[in-house]
């Protein structure tokens, strides 16, 4: 390799990305499990972006009133009426097992194995709680609202169909998440990644934090607006 | 970077970017409890909003570290994105606008 390839290897500006694409070598410098999650995590981009796009315009072109997300998701607790609080908890445990995740990804690449798979499970549990009060959430939306995917008593009849299809699809990618986490921490705590080495943990560890991001844009974008 | 290393950061960094997030969400949260309206709710929702997203791609998912050529493939594309958004925004008004000429004129 010459001095200039050297140079261009080091800079992380244009020059960089010139050489990553031009040199006889792998373009992206990351294992290629990494890189394809990336590449699926771009595709769910567009797959959830579409799906909130479809709701902005249904929403804009409704001539029914939009029910307020704040009073249709609102609890009464201990004889409080607390508006939007139980989306405000689950948005609260989603942030730690983001948190509990990036600590995972650190300590396997430390090669702290046991300290891992406890963040790993911790992560999971989390996210298990999270799909449960969603269930909760469902529940007493069909039930004692009477929300349906083709309308509801408070307004809008989009209301329904977006709401089911956007946190319908972002619960099942939490359902999917707490079963990859589980299987991964496993195959961890049973020394499966000893000589392969912990990327598979960061690799995880994308897809989580990708299920938290969508959380942020569907928590702004549907519950606050 | 050797791969094979993989990200080095101190624990601390996380825990500050956890409460970060602890207190933006926290702030996001009471926009809606003291029921701000109008331009002043939308541009603190979507702040607190891009702030979150920011923090969560660029530190828990070590964007900030990866080189220019897998930010270039990550933020380009969704750029669209931005364009299909903003061109259902035009027709939803103008469907809105339909809906109220056909249904609600005398």
């Amino acid at each position: 390799m010459t001095v200039k390839d050297n140079k261009a290897q080091q800079t992380d500006d244009w020059s960089g990305v010139v050489h990553d694409w031009g040199a006889d070598k792998q373009a992206f410098d990351m294992p290629w499990g990494k890189l394809m999650m990336w590449i699926f995590l771009l595709s769910d981009t567009f797959i959830f972006s579409i799906f909130l796009t479809g709701y902005m315009n249904v929403r804009m072109s409704s001539l029914d009133t939009w029910p307020n997300p704040s009073e249709v998701f609102a609890l009464n607790i201990a004889g409080h009426h607390i508006p939007l609080v139980l989306i405000a908890i689950m948005t609260f445990i989603l942030i730690t097992s983001s948190g509990t995740m990036a600590m995972a990804v650190n300590f396997a690449y430390r090669g702290d194995k046991r300290k891992t798979v406890y963040l790993m499970a911790a992560t999971a549990l989390l996210g298990g709680s999270f799909v449960g009060m969603q269930a909760f959430e469902w529940t007493k939306l069909i039930l004692d609202e009477g929300v349906r995917p083709w309308g509801n008593p408070m307004g809008a009849a989009q209301f329904g169909s977006s709401f089911f299809m956007i946190t319908g699809f972002h619960g099942l990618h939490v359902s999917a998440g707490v079963i990859y986490l589980s299987i991964i921490a496993r195959r961890v705590a049973r020394g499966h990644y000893e000589h392969k080495g912990y990327q598979i943990v960061e690799i995880t560890g994308l897809y989580w934090h990708f299920v938290d991001l969508v959380w942020v844009f569907i928590f702004a974008l549907f519950y606050l607006w | 970077m050797n791969p094979a290393l993989g990200q080095q950061h101190p624990i601390s960094l996380y825990l500050k970017i956890w409460a970060i997030l602890f207190v933006l969400s926290t702030m996001s949260y009471l926009v809606d409890y003291f029921q701000l309206h109008g331009a002043l709710r939308w541009s603190l929702i979507l702040l607190f909003m891009l702030l979150k997203a920011s923090l969560i791609i660029s530190v828990f998912m070590h964007v900030a570290w990866e080189r220019l050529a897998l930010k270039l493939v990550l933020f380009m594309p969704p750029l669209t994105i931005v364009v299909l958004v903003s061109l259902m925004a035009i027709e939803g008004d103008y469907t809105f606008l339909n809906r109220v000429v056909a249904f609600m004129s005398p």
